[in-house]
């Protein structure tokens, strides 16, 4: 018979680590090819235009950016949070609070000074999120409460909280549908290229990937909060106020989240209704796994699972393949390029006996 | 046991070690620390797979694949730490696994274990709720449960480490009177004395091989200690003389309960002083831990002052403790002192990360942290890879000296010491002594908490004896007597 062991192996050179997300898609490729088959489909084509439907031209190439767009922010915000062992599974909902801010921003202050309006909207929209994800961090440092579950079901929470705005403060007037009156113009992101829906919003999310990078390299807060996550005990023994550390980092994370629902409100929909988000704020999770919890990583998971996701109506049109293949891809995407991240330290033998 | 290999990614634990037992017999197997007598028993317990040799019982060969298997064989292992279900009672414990059919028949179990109990002078009572038992008591629990089970060979990891001097030499009896009925057991150890005192046979080993066996009657102490080493097992310390001045740190009254809400440190009060070594001396488990956890600001005191410099400083507080410069050497550097996946330089600026110049307004200084950490690795000279790798890729030793870099390389006043040299080699624990030595010459105070005794003896100016969380006497080095502090160590006072 033969038995397999999992053991640990050496480590491994730093360049792996480069390597592996690459290795982790090729072979996500492969293995998504046998439903391809199965639907009909010719593989190459069904790629080819994948790839070509995603970034073949600039029109494309910007709306796979545009799509990229809040996924680099649940993902940076999910990501941000694991790293200190804060389980943000909540970023859906704080993304939700930021929407509403953003809209009643937009709605209602009308007497603003225009110049004025973007930067409330980012402001209270980021804090919406932040002060939500405040919740469950309170109820961890302070009441040992497992914010896993806490922040899942805030999710829910602020569902509702939106719906009951949709249905009451925030009801478009006249409408019998749940969703709210449109932001006026002074609050749309600016289009920075014509011709397409390239806006600001992309900028904001690679400012936050800078920023993000930025705290957790350069700053003191960066390696504490590094250092909450990865020994809580030496972290408390050192002297580093790890409850402070855990609430400064669910606040940056909700913020995060919230600004992805400032961005679909200002950029997208321009306007707050129910099914806001297709759950950006779940896939952000799966994101910052697929991008190690790291911001560059996360950027560039960001924009595999944003290719996926433009590419698969083009692939659907040319090679007859369901749009379905997306969530597949993704599905697998995630478990290959976990079980290569397992296998950078551990390896498995096989022992005949 | 005949050439049994066991590897490990790239690094041979043991290689080709030989290892013979006869009826009726205690063989010493000795060794330092990752000298590979834990896995050689392991291996012989059937928790490793062998990747070479043979093991034979009785002359026939066998296979194990799991612990069961070594049980069936009559082996049994005793470990350091008592695998014991806390809540159960010791008939409970006794039969856990052994239940047979799907009813329990506690009366028959009650019977055997009874005549187990009488047999070889373990008395304890069935129905005794483990936790209210005594370590030594613990123990005995744990030889009943492997005679019930029918064991012929005992192994026993570091019986005595936790144990009160009288406790081992009831340990010793109970030995002889298993040895008398034929069983057969494997000591490990490396405590030498205790070693000569009950062995019959002794096997060395040094870096996964078998470098000698010897008949204890035809060894001595030196010879099996620099057997153990491969060279003169000597410390050459320098043991300089410094002007015990003023008071440096001050425990007035502490009182601290454990984790599980029992009082732990027992209105203890003590003085350190500069220039002298406090060795804080007790049996592993009697407040040791608590105390170190209360000084090091991990836990706040249920009532009691501490006093730095004369300075009162707030309880729980780990920032305030480390702002008045004492250095502390945590007793567990894995789950306390380090984060293992950070890299060795990011450990080193644990305790001075918010000061400047490592930072600088919430910034920190990258060009600062690498002199910081340059100057620690080569005054301390740790051995790593740079100080970019993860701290984890340091040995044991080399882990420690990361800690004592960092606590020591601001001068500090005081240095508060918790088991030091726990699970170091003779190498490594030598650099540690005279650190500790260094800074007393220095004009600090340290406060060395130790289980080992000779540890205390060799480096201390001063000796207190901690027993259930009280402090039970005082003496100097200089009068220092052995049987007197280990009856205050088992609680007898005189």
């Amino acid at each position: 018979m033969i038995s397999m062991s999992i053991v640990k192996r050496k480590p491994l050179p730093s360049w792996v680590i480069l390597v592996i997300p690459v290795a982790a898609v090729f072979v996500t490729l492969l293995i998504t090819s046998i439903p391809i088959i199965i639907a009909g489909g010719n593989v190459f084509k069904a790629y080819g235009a994948l790839f070509y439907g995603a970034l073949g031209s600039k029109f494309n190439l910007l709306e796979t950016f545009v799509k990229a767009s809040p996924l680099v922010l649940t993902g940076l915000a999910v990501a941000f949070a694991f790293r200190a062992r804060f389980w943000n599974i909540g970023a859906e909902g704080q993304l939700f609070a930021g929407a509403i801010a953003a809209t009643w921003v937009g709605v209602y202050f009308t007497w603003l000074p225009v110049f004025l309006i973007l930067p409330l909207m980012l402001l209270l929209g980021f804090l919406a999120g932040g002060l939500w994800a405040t919740i469950p961090a309170f109820l961890k440092t302070k009441l040992k409460v497992d914010d896993v579950v806490t922040t899942l079901l805030l999710n829910y929470v602020m569902l509702h909280i939106m719906g009951a705005l949709l249905f009451g403060p925030l009801q478009m007037p006249g409408s019998a549908w749940p969703r709210s009156a449109s932001i006026m113009d002074s609050a749309f992101y600016p289009i920075l290229i014509a011709r397409s829906r390239f806006h600001f919003g992309i900028i904001i999310s690679f400012v936050a990937i800078l920023a993000i990078w930025f705290i957790n390299s350069k700053t003191v807060f960066g390696y504490q909060s590094r250092g909450v996550g990865i020994n809580l005990e030496a972290a408390k023994f050192g002297g580093i106020n790890t409850g402070m550390v855990i609430l400064k980092t669910a606040i940056i994370s909700g913020g995060l989240a919230g600004l992805a629902g400032v961005g679909e409100i200002a950029a997208i929909h321009h306007h707050l209704m129910m099914d806001i988000s297709p759950g950006y704020g779940y896939t952000g999770i799966v994101i910052a796994m697929l991008g190690n919890l790291h911001p560059i990583g996360v950027a560039l998971a960001a924009f595999f699972f944003s290719i996926i996701s433009v590419g698969a109506q083009t692939m659907s049109r040319v090679a007859g393949i369901p749009i379905y293949i997306t969530g597949i891809i993704e599905g697998v995407s995630l478990m290959t390029m976990l079980i290569f991240l397992l296998l950078t330290e551990y390896k498995i033998r096989w022992t005949k006996s | 046991m005949r050439a049994v290999t066991k590897r490990f990614v790239d690094v041979i634990a043991n290689d080709k070690v030989d290892l013979k037992l006869y009826p009726k017999e205690v063989v010493g197997l000795l060794g330092e620390n990752g000298a590979g007598k834990t896995t050689l028993m392991n291996v012989l317990f059937g928790y490793y797979n062998l990747d070479g040799g043979k093991l034979l019982i009785n002359g026939e060969e066998v296979t194990f694949s799991s612990p069961r298997d070594a049980i069936n064989h009559g082996i049994a292992m005793i470990h350091q730490h008592f695998t014991l279900v806390q809540t159960q009672t010791v008939l409970e414990n006794v039969m856990i696994g052994m239940e047979g059919s799907f009813f329990l028949d506690k009366k028959k179990a009650t019977v055997k274990l009874l005549k187990i109990e009488q047999e070889f002078g373990l008395n304890l009572d069935p129905k005794a709720i483990v936790w209210t038992l005594s370590i030594g008591e613990q123990q005995k629990l744990e030889i009943l449960k492997a005679l019930y089970r029918g064991a012929k060979i005992l192994i026993m990891d570091e019986p005595t480490a936790v144990l009160a001097p009288i406790e081992t030499i009831e340990l010793f009896e109970t030995l002889h009177t298993l040895v008398d009925s034929g069983h057969s057991i494997i000591f490990i150890s490396h405590h030498l004395q205790e070693v000569m005192e009950i062995c019959d046979r002794v096997v060395v080993l040094r870096t996964g091989k078998r470098v000698a066996g010897r008949k204890v009657s035809e060894s001595s102490i030196p010879e099996l200690a620099s057997l153990m080493v491969g060279r003169e097992l000597l410390e050459r310390l320098e043991k300089g003389e410094a002007k015990v001045g003023t008071p440096v740190l001050e425990a007035k009254n502490l009182k601290g309960r454990n984790n599980r809400g029992l009082i732990a440190v027992d209105n203890l009060s003590f003085t350190l002083r500069e220039g002298e070594i406090l060795g804080v001396a007790g049996v592993s488990g009697n407040g040791q831990t608590e105390l170190s956890e209360i000084l090091f600001g991990q836990v706040k005191p249920e009532e009691g002052e501490i006093f730095v410099s004369g300075k009162s400083i707030p309880g729980g507080n780990p920032s305030a403790i480390i702002k008045t410069g004492m250095a502390r050497i945590p007793e567990d550097r894995i789950t306390t002192g380090l984060f293992m996946d950070l890299s060795v330089k990011e450990n080193m600026i644990l305790e001075s990360h918010v000061n400047e110049p490592i930072s600088k307004n919430g910034l920190i200084n990258m060009q600062e942290i690498r002199s910081f950490s340059q100057n620690c690795i080569d005054n301390f000279s740790v051995k790593t890879d740079g100080m970019d790798v993860p701290v984890k890729t340091l040995s044991g030793g080399n882990l420690q000296k990361v800690i004592l870099a960092r606590e020591l390389s601001g001068n500090p006043k005081v240095v508060v010491a918790c088991q030091p040299t726990r699970g170091l080699d003779v190498g490594a624990m030598e650099y540690v002594h005279q650190a500790m030595l260094n800074q007393k010459t220095a004009g600090s105070g340290v406060l060395l908490i130790s289980d080992d005794l000779d540890e205390i003896f060799l480096l201390s100016d001063r000796i207190i004896v901690m027993y259930e969380g009280k402090i039970m006497g005082e003496m100097s080095s200089k009068e220092a007597d052995r049987d007197k502090i280990g009856l205050w160590m088992s609680g007898v006072s005189s």
